[in-house]
């Protein structure tokens, strides 16, 4: 993890020009597609790795933002014709309250009934996003409308790629940076030990806050993207499995890195591609990597390699 | 400079601390002693705001901050290490201590998030308070080593620099020398003394003897939760119903051979 | 009046389901300070392994007890193979530890059964009885004394057996448990297949009124949590009463306010108790020591 704030720039160089250069090897759109989903996805993952990985907090509601962003850009649009990109903008600022709102009270809790509360948090936005029919049309969803810039509809896996590759780009820049100032210095801090922390005149309640919402800032962006990009949601986006899906990133990535939150994101995406045949044991799939990381690797696949890296050089 | 009133607290029905009175001069330093279980470490905790007192007042510098809570009495210049060592192991020496000069700290969160120049000046700034906290307790070499690797006696020093670099007015330390060898000790004497040198109130609390008989201004006996004798080195040695409670009887010849 | 008898009876059974599964919460909590998330996958396996060995040709009192026994094996498996070599995890860690456990049930049983609805016979036939204007399914009945038998039976087991009093014994101080040469392990273990045991009675009972599904576990799941909150973590009195009282605070939410929201319902108290009273009704207060 020094490493990786030393060379700060250093890791977001490298992913950039692999982000470049890997669409010369997709044969087909398909590819787009999937590459683009696997940047959306490691969006959200890095913010809920902010709050988990870093401030040591855990939330398995997160798919609630990510529920909240992408109706926000079906909603939008639809009733109240309004412009998606300002929609994508709407949904990140109503996260970011309903986060602020949430998280005040939720946050002072610990352990397992701050993963209860959160877990209970992301149902419920689930069931409001099932039941209000009248604005969400219910649980087999609404339609999208595709996002317009400057009269250019933007549609395309190609386009959606770069558009998600640039976005994950700026949002781990502004995340490392975040991790290597003094906010993220406290916020290291609470994670290691709260009462320190607090006896050195670190606000916690306002730490944990700021991190909540800056997390679910993400997600709702990740969730709002992907609506638009498949022209199409429903509200299992918010749902439980999803939430633990992100949780799964997380923890598989690595929890405290940056680079593990992709890392996560790519084999959570792409396992239930290679394994198109076996579509019905994908939950069981996703139960055994979660039992399996969370039993023998917690540190997860990125930090573990760079352990062992760094074993073997001293 | 510091000063606690008739402070009392109980735990389920044990009263852990009762009617316990200090007055601490400013720049003194000042030591609590007492057998284990009479509540040192609680009044430190009831002085530093994790704990809330059933009754009795806390003074800094004048103002009444009891029941304070420890981020706030931190922005007052009160400062702290723990007996049980809360080292944030995750975390390179160097940046524990930079935590330490938090409170000081100014960039916000924005321009944190986007690495304003506000923000790498900042880093700056604490990066140098901090290395020039490690220097003061001779741990420079091992700034960069992750907290976790290093031997217990660093940590020790490791939890009294982060309190440095906080740059507070009130530094209490809670067993600083506890498990520590002669030599170590001896470093840490030399440490206490050049903090309490630039004018910090010391508040310390210990088991060692000789520590304690060498450095302090003034004493404070608790047994059982309750004052039972303060005063100077001198006069604590003397105190028959101390050396009885507390010393025990090869304590007494051990306290005389204290002095330097 | 005849409304409110109505809420009241279909409160109190599906509270008694409730009941059982906070009261497996309980159990596990107290041996192992664990929250099995798995709980509600528990009764899942109860119902729909009784209904597709009964499609199997095998008659129903033997497919319910090869059923019981079957998640007790899972039970079992889930505490050898992903919670002790866990043992010394955060109680995050082990939270998604039951989590993933819960979601890879689960997914077995897409696998296994089928994503359809199923249901069992009635006990004692679908003839309603009327009482008090309002009507009950005789299979209520049936589900709020099978409920009641086993929470004597269990009451029984903790109190009278030397097995029952080990358990209390790991419960109240695992180490001194260790050091009077109780196996603490098996002991863990043991209160994993309890809980499996009484999950899948509660999953057979309560089938025929309320049907069954191979992902019905996860609102259980959390359902039973919210019982076992707001009846205090760690009372197994205050299981019941909490299982009982949320059932009726769902039948009650449900029929004067709204149906929708009626699992809402559980997610809202779980939320109200943690922040008014976090400890339950009658829950142990815990103090934390710095």
């Amino acid at each position: 993890m020094r490493a990786l704030i030393k060379h700060r720039l250093g890791a977001v160089v490298l992913i950039g020009v692999i982000a470049v250069l890997l669409p010369l090897t997709f044969p087909s759109a398909y590819y787009y597609r999937i590459a683009a989903l696997v940047f959306i996805f490691a969006l959200a993952a890095v913010g809920l790795n902010l709050l988990m990985g870093f401030a040591g907090q855990v939330s398995l509601g997160h798919a609630g933002f990510l529920g909240i962003g992408a109706y926000a850009v079906a909603i939008g649009p639809t009733y109240f014709e309004l412009a998606s990109w300002l929609c994508v903008l709407g949904g990140g600022v109503l996260s970011a309250l309903i986060a602020f709102v949430v998280g005040r009270p939720v946050l002072q809790l610990k352990g397992h009934y701050l993963a209860v509360a959160t877990l209970g948090f992301g149902l419920l936005v689930f069931i409001v996003l099932s039941n209000e029919a009248g604005w969400t049309s219910g649980p087999d969803g609404m339609p999208v409308p595709r996002l317009e810039l400057f009269s250019w509809r933007v549609r395309g896996p190609d386009t959606w790629y770069w558009i998600s590759a640039a976005t994950f780009l700026i949002a781990a820049v502004l995340a490392l940076n975040l991790i290597d100032s003094p906010t993220g210095r406290a916020l290291r801090a609470i994670h290691d030990s709260e009462v320190a922390a607090r006896v050195l005149g670190v606000d916690v309640a306002r730490k944990k806050l700021a991190v909540f919402v800056i997390s679910a800032v993400y997600a709702s962006v990740a969730g709002s993207y992907i609506a638009l990009f498949n022209g199409h949601i429903t509200p299992d986006i918010a749902g439980f499995l999803r939430s633990i899906e992100l949780v799964a990133m997380v923890v598989l990535g690595g929890m405290g890195s940056i680079a593990g939150s992709l890392v996560g994101a790519a084999v959570l995406v792409l396992l239930p591609q290679m394994l198109t045949g076996l579509h019905d044991y994908e939950q069981m799939m996703l139960g055994l990597i979660l039992m399996g990381f969370m039993i023998f690797l917690r540190q997860g696949i990125v930090p573990s390699l760079t352990a062992t890296l760094y074993r073997w050089r001293t | 400079m510091l000063e606690a009133e008739h402070l009392s607290i109980s735990f389920g029905g044990v009263r852990a601390v009762a009617d316990v009175s200090l007055a601490i001069e400013a720049g003194s330093v000042f030591s609590i002693i007492g057998p284990n279980g009479a509540g040192k470490t609680t009044l430190f905790n009831l002085i530093s705001g994790l704990y809330s007192p059933l009754e009795g007042h806390v003074r800094l510098a004048g103002e009444d901050v009891t029941g304070l809570a420890p981020d706030r009495l931190a922005r007052r210049g009160l400062s702290r290490t723990f007996q049980n060592l809360q080292v944030f192991f995750r975390m390179t020496a160097l940046e524990n201590v930079m935590v330490g000069h938090h409170r000081h700290e100014t960039s916000g969160l924005l321009a944190d998030l986007l690495h304003l120049p506000a923000t790498s000046r900042q880093n700056r700034r604490t990066r140098e308070a901090a290395r020039a906290a490690l220097a003061r307790v001779h741990l420079e070499t091992d700034s960069d080593r992750p907290a976790g690797s290093l031997p217990y006696g660093a940590l020790k020093r490791l939890e009294i620099a982060r309190a440095l670099a906080s740059e507070p007015k009130v530094l209490l330390l809670d067993e600083p020398a506890a498990g520590c060898n002669p030599v170590e000790t001896r470093e840490i004497e030399e440490i206490i003394r050049s903090i309490a040198k630039e004018g910090v109130t010391v508040v310390l609390v210990e088991h060692d003897m000789r520590l304690v008989m060498n450095i302090s201004d003034r004493i404070h006996v608790l047994a059982n939760g309750r004052t039972l004798a303060e005063g100077t080195a001198a006069e604590v040695r003397s105190n028959k119903a101390v050396v009885e409670a507390y010393l025990g009887a090869s304590g007494s010849q051990g306290a005389e051979h204290a002095v330097d | 009046m005849a409304e409110f008898l109505q809420f009241l009876f279909s409160g109190l059974t599906v509270g008694a389901v409730y009941a059982l599964i906070a009261l497996g919460f309980t159990l596990i909590y107290n041996a192992s300070d664990v929250i099995n998330f798995a709980q509600g996958e528990f009764v899942m396996l109860g119902g729909m392994s009784t209904v597709f060995l009964a499609l199997a040709g095998v008659p129903l009192p033997l497919a319910a007890l090869l059923a019981i026994v079957v998640t007790i094996a899972a039970g079992f498996a889930l505490h050898r193979c992903a919670i002790e070599p866990a043992r010394d995890a955060s109680p995050v860690a082990l939270i998604m530890i039951t989590i993933g456990a819960s979601i890879f049930i689960r997914g077995a049983a897409q696998v296994v059964f089928d994503k359809r609805f199923h249901s069992l016979p009635h006990l004692f036939g679908s003839e309603p009885i009327s009482l008090g204007g309002a009507t009950l399914l005789p299979q209520s009945l049936v589900v709020l004394a099978g409920g009641a038998a086993i929470v004597i039976l269990l009451w029984l087991f903790i109190d009278r057996t030397l097995l029952g009093k080990a358990i209390i014994a790991t419960a109240a101080n695992r180490l001194a448990a260790r050091l009077v040469g109780i196996n603490t392990r098996r002991i863990v273990g043991l209160a994993f297949a309890i809980s499996a045991a009484i999950g899948a009675a509660a999953g057979i009972l309560v089938t025929p009124l309320t049907f069954t599904s191979y992902d019905v576990g996860t609102l259980l799941a959390l359902k039973g949590f919210a019982a076992a909150m707001l009846g205090g973590i760690g009372s197994a009195l205050g299981a019941v009463i909490g299982g009982l009282l949320l059932g009726m605070l769902e039948a009650f939410g449900a029929g004067y306010i709204s149906s929708k929201y009626k699992d809402a319902v559980a997610f809202l108290v779980i939320l109200a108790v943690l922040f008014a009273m976090p400890q339950g009704l009658l829950g142990r207060g815990r103090v934390e020591r710095v």
